[in-house]
């Protein structure tokens, strides 16, 4: 009672111990989130430094080459006094030749060959050479002495690209992704035609992205109907059928795809004994036996088989929770069957077909392994060309600018998926 | 599987045609899994049917033969390792999500699920250049990392979704019992909340334990993971002893899907939800 | 209860990772090219070294040197040793991949080793030679190398070719009617690598590409191709030890060094010297000629060959008639640039 007399009589509500309602709510919800925060950050602190510094180093790496600026200081130091036009000053030379016998003795010039390569085909094995003979040279004039090493050092373009290389941050390999180059006088062109691959590996990739999302929406879009409509022990035991291979490694689903399509194998016998050899014989398609390792056919269906439940189960899962009554109502309005299932059925599970198909088609953009082992070279997708420039070329620049463009891909899909679907709405299985 | 009377002609049709397309597209799901198996019984070198003769000579190869165990050891120990440090973090941050709408909780959603969505490639680059700063470039530490962050998307999905059905009036009732806060969180929420947390938990394995192109990056010699002797060994395609591993992967899976299933059938059956 | 057995286990899990993460102190990774070869070495050296007491971790690769750049330049060496051929040696040491050898701490005399002075940077071991091979009893006998290999008309069928534009451009070349001496003139210019390259499109949609050196061999027995090329010992095992009836082409054969370089960086370099020291020892090398027709590069070793293996070895007089020697300066230098050509033409 002496609590109650010694509350002041407001309109404003409060609690038991006199703390307005709106302040003790509030405190109550900040609380709620710091804890909410607390539980949330050392996942979200993880990620940021196993996942997201990673990806930022790879961004990093796609624009900054520092094996010029950092080999060759005294060259471009002098070379920022050139105008362009005819070759550069004696000083430059001189600078150059004591720069290269410094990273001969340092072992670099082997590194700045290939950076000068990118750009000017064919003079890595130029500037080792001249790595090689410069500790000769040590008397001035250098000019015309580096110039007999190798008449290459007597062409403007070539000093033009040292000079562009100059800063550790460079716009080549981005260019090089989206087949352009710097000219000479530093504007952006095209590439020359046998050295334009990055844009048709990308049309290439989204093509069978494309594709085989297509082909898993064709092939389980009456699974999942028939999933959803049948009664459950049935549904239970069909599930089965694609859930086992959901579960399966994709490299055991992969190895079993490369030993089926093998010529002479399971699947070529498969298409002899059904005729449709002798089918495609009768129609000039093959010659013999049909030819599918290593092929973008063998590529396309082994992905397809992989992705198949990635795109079933999110329409599954939306058609479940359609209801029965919806095609009774139709019909019963008199529409055919064909009509309503088109008209009322199928507009509902747009949303799970959208969800699918996103995924699929995002997750195919990504694909390594599969075309790698089962694919030919001419099917090889982005993530093959960032394996092989880091595994066989060691260029970091190129794997990393590839990257770069799958990522923007990458995250425009996401953020349409998110928008249209919602992540926290994901299911599995 | 009876076509109701009142189904016309064109439905009938569609009935019998649907089925029929519906077991081929099950077919080719299930049939290369299931035509891989025999083939490790091969006694020969060979891929392809039929088979000269039966033996158990690649499994003895696979278990024996110290490339191969070795492989399956180490396989095991950072997809344990793995799942322990996944299932606890991201467990820990759906509980962290559940709670409260606080701004910015999408982008932070998608954030923590991007490593699912990103292609593993990226990662694997930039992984390799940082971890190497690190130290751990090279080590099973690494590697541990790189599939910790690669898992627990699938723990924070799974255990989500069994929140989002959880019934809040739970936690109430437990508190009015007279239950301090971690009481109620052990005693009311974890139980219910544990098929979920297992599910992702296993999720995490698997994906730990198949993954290969981190492996590929961040691995060194003594690290070698399963998958990683497998892609080895499979553009040579000698040793059948490939079909073996393949054949003991599928059966560890399925051993894995049918506890996942158990798992959701009890966790329907305790939050009341009908079969 | 429950929840605290679990965390319990967690950390029992974490720990046993985390301590199993540090590399083990006393093994040696030692990297070769797998199969035969790899077998080879490893009778005749890895398995004698560990009878020594020593441990030895092995793995494979195909020549990617990109990876060993890749672990010097971040500083993540976990090769120990690795056996490479010769233009990788060149260009490794070239660009500081590589560490520099002492002879006189691995206790051996250079002068005494066929190759010593190609490279600073790596020991010799054998010599090998690149051929073609083809299965007698399915196939006639070609006249010539060319023939085997860009005559579709004669001999249809697919060939087996290693995926890298190494000797298969010369080959190409000389195909096309370029004399052996002018070879490496030719391919030094656009021009020239642009021919060898049109010489290949004749052939490339009947080209399987191997990357292993296993492949080319299991590829002729399989029936997929109707020739095949690799290192002439890979053939020779299939020949000796699974009883295939293969003939080796040695003419045009491309002979070349392997050696054994040790990865700049790694902590473990005075094991790596222990062991190179082990492996180049005369008696052994002799002794590897036991499982794999190649020639030791330590001319000590000539008097502990069993003759029966000689007719076999590259350096065999019969077989040097036609020989061409790829000349591994110009690969060390051009060798970057030139698979990235091949590359390019490949995924066209």
């Amino acid at each position: 009672m002496a609590m109650a007399q010694a509350l002041p009589h407001d309109a404003t509500m409060r609690t038991a111990d006199g703390t307005p309602l709106k302040v003790a709510l509030a405190r109550a919800e900040r609380r709620e989130k710091l804890k909410a925060f607390a539980l949330v950050s050392p996942l979200f602190a993880f990620i940021v430094l196993s996942f997201v510094f990673p990806i930022l180093v790879m961004l990093y790496n796609a624009a900054h080459d520092p094996d010029v600026a950092d080999n060759m200081p005294l060259t471009i130091a002098a070379l920022a006094q050139w105008d362009g036009k005819d070759l550069p000053s004696e000083e430059v030379y001189a600078a150059f030749v004591t720069d290269m016998k410094a990273a001969q003795q340092n072992r670099q010039v082997a590194l700045i060959g290939k950076r000068l390569n990118y750009e000017i085909s064919g003079i890595r094995s130029k500037v080792i050479a001249t790595g090689r003979k410069v500790g000769a040279l040590d008397q001035p004039p250098f000019k015309e002495a580096v110039i007999a090493i190798d008449p290459i050092w007597g062409e403007t373009e070539t000093w033009a690209t040292i000079e562009r290389s100059s800063s550790a941050y460079t716009p080549f390999y981005m260019l090089s992704m989206l087949d352009m180059r710097q000219a000479v006088d530093g504007s952006v062109e095209r590439q020359p035609q046998e050295r334009r691959i990055y844009i048709d590996v990308l049309k290439r990739t989204l093509g069978i992205s494309l594709l085989v999302t297509l082909m898993t929406l064709i092939f389980g879009y009456p699974v999942a109907y028939l999933l959803a409509t049948s009664p459950q022990k049935t549904a239970s035991i069909l599930m089965i059928f694609v859930l086992l291979p959901f579960w399966t490694s994709l490299l055991v689903r992969t190895t079993a795809w490369m030993i089926l399509m093998q010529d002479d194998g399971v699947f070529s016998q498969f298409m002899s004994i059904t005729g449709i050899t002798w089918l495609l014989n009768l129609f000039g398609q093959i010659d013999g036996s049909p030819r599918l390792f290593h092929t973008r056919f063998a590529t396309v269906v082994a992905m397809m088989h992989i992705q198949l439940p990635f795109t079933l189960l999110p329409i599954y899962s939306v058609m479940k929770t359609i209801s029965p009554n919806y095609m009774r109502a139709a019909k019963s309005l008199g529409g055919t069957p064909f009509y309503s299932f088109v008209r009322v059925y199928m507009p509902q599970t747009l949303p799970g077909v959208a969800a699918g198909c996103l995924l699929t088609f995002i997750l195919s953009l990504g694909y390594f392994i599969t075309p790698a082992l089962v694919g030919g070279p001419s099917d090889q997708m982005i993530s093959g060309f960032i394996f092989s420039a880091t595994n066989n070329e060691n260029n970091w620049g190129k794997a990393s600018a590839l990257g770069v463009i799958l990522l923007i891909a990458t995250i425009i899909l996401y953020y349409v998926y998110n928008k249209l679907v919602g992540i926290d709405r994901m299911k599995l299985g | 599987m009876a076509v109701p009377s009142y189904y016309t002609r064109g439905e009938t049709v569609a009935y019998y045609a649907l089925r029929a397309f519906v077991g081929l597209v099950l077919l080719f799901l299930i049939s290369p899994i299931i035509a891989i198996m025999p083939l490790s019984f091969n006694s020969e070198t060979f891929f392809s049917y039929p088979m000269p003769g039966y033996s158990l000579r690649w499994y003895d190869d696979f278990f024996l033969n110290p490339r191969w165990s070795g492989a399956l050891k180490v396989s095991f120990i950072v997809a344990l390792a793995t799942t322990a440090l996944a299932t606890f973090l991201g467990t820990l941050a759906a509980l962290g999500l559940a709670r409260v709408n606080f701004y910015g909780k999408s982008s932070v959603m998608a954030v923590l699920i991007s490593p699912m969505i990103v292609p593993v490639i990226i990662s694997a680059v930039g992984m390799f250049k940082f971890y190497a700063l690190l130290g751990v470039a090279g080590t099973r530490l690494g590697i541990i990392l790189a599939h910790t962050a690669l898992a627990t998307p699938f723990v924070v999905i799974t255990v989500t979704a069994t929140l989002s059905s959880f019934d809040k009036t739970l936690m109430r009732a437990g508190a009015s019992c007279g239950a301090a806060p971690h009481t109620v969180f052990f005693k009311v929420v974890m139980p219910l909340i544990l098929p979920g947390m297992i599910s992702g938990a296993l999720f995490a394995f698997v994906t730990s334990f198949d993954e290969v192109i981190v492996v590929l990056f961040l691995a060194s010699p003594e690290d070698r993971t399963l998958p990683l002797q497998m892609f080895s060994g499979i553009r040579e395609m000698i040793s059948p002893t490939i079909t073996a591993a393949a054949t003991v992967l599928v059966l560890i899976s399925t051993a894995l899907l049918v506890t996942v299933e158990l798992l959701r059938r009890r966790s329907e059956r305790l939050r009341g939800v009908r079969a | 209860m429950k929840k605290l057995s679990l965390v319990l286990a967690a950390a029992l899990l974490a720990g046993t990772a985390l301590a199993t993460t540090a590399r083990a102190a006393d093994e040696l990774t030692i990297v070769s090219w797998g199969g035969a070869y790899q077998e080879s070495q490893r009778k005749a050296f890895f398995e004698p070294y560990i009878a020594a007491g020593n441990k030895i971790t092995e793995a494979e690769y195909s020549g990617e040197i990109a990876k060993v750049r890749a672990m010097v330049e971040a500083n993540a060496v976990t090769w120990d040793v690795v056996d490479v051929d010769t233009q990788m040696a060149l260009a490794g040491c070239a660009e500081g991949s590589f560490e520099t050898i002492d002879w006189g701490k691995l206790g051996l005399d250079k002068a005494k080793f066929i190759g010593g002075d190609v490279t600073d940077c790596a020991v010799p071991n054998i010599l090998y030679s690149t051929v073609a091979a083809f299965d007698t009893s399915k196939t006639a006998e070609p006249a010539n190398l060319f023939e085997a290999l860009f005559d579709t008309a004669k001999y249809p069928g697919k060939r087996a070719l290693q995926k890298s534009p190494f000797v298969n451009l010369e080959w190409a070349l000389m195909a096309d009617g370029v004399a052996p001496e002018e070879v490496y003139k030719v391919l030094g210019t656009n021009e020239g690598v642009d021919r060898a390259l049109k010489k290949l499109d004749t052939i490339k949609k009947d080209v399987v590409w191997w990357t292993a050196g296993a492949e080319g061999p299991q590829l002729l027995a399989d029936g997929q191709v109707v020739f095949a090329t690799s290192w002439n010992g890979r053939f020779y095992n299939a020949i000796k030890n699974d009883k295939k009836p293969f003939k080796i082409i040695w003419d045009r054969q491309a002979p070349d060094w392997d050696f054994w370089a040790i990865p700049k960086g790694t902590p473990k370099i005075e094991e790596a010297y222990r062991f190179i020291s082990f492996a180049s020892d005369a008696q052994r090398m002799a002794d590897q000629t036991k499982y794999i027709s190649y020639g030791p590069a330590n001319m000590d070793s000539e008097a502990g060959i069993d003759p029966a293996i000689l007719p076999d070895l590259p350096s065999a007089q019969d077989n040097l008639k036609t020989v061409f020697y790829p000349d591994p300066q110009f690969w060390g230098d051009k060798g970057d640039e030139l698979r990235e050509r091949f590359n390019a033409w490949l995924a066209q």
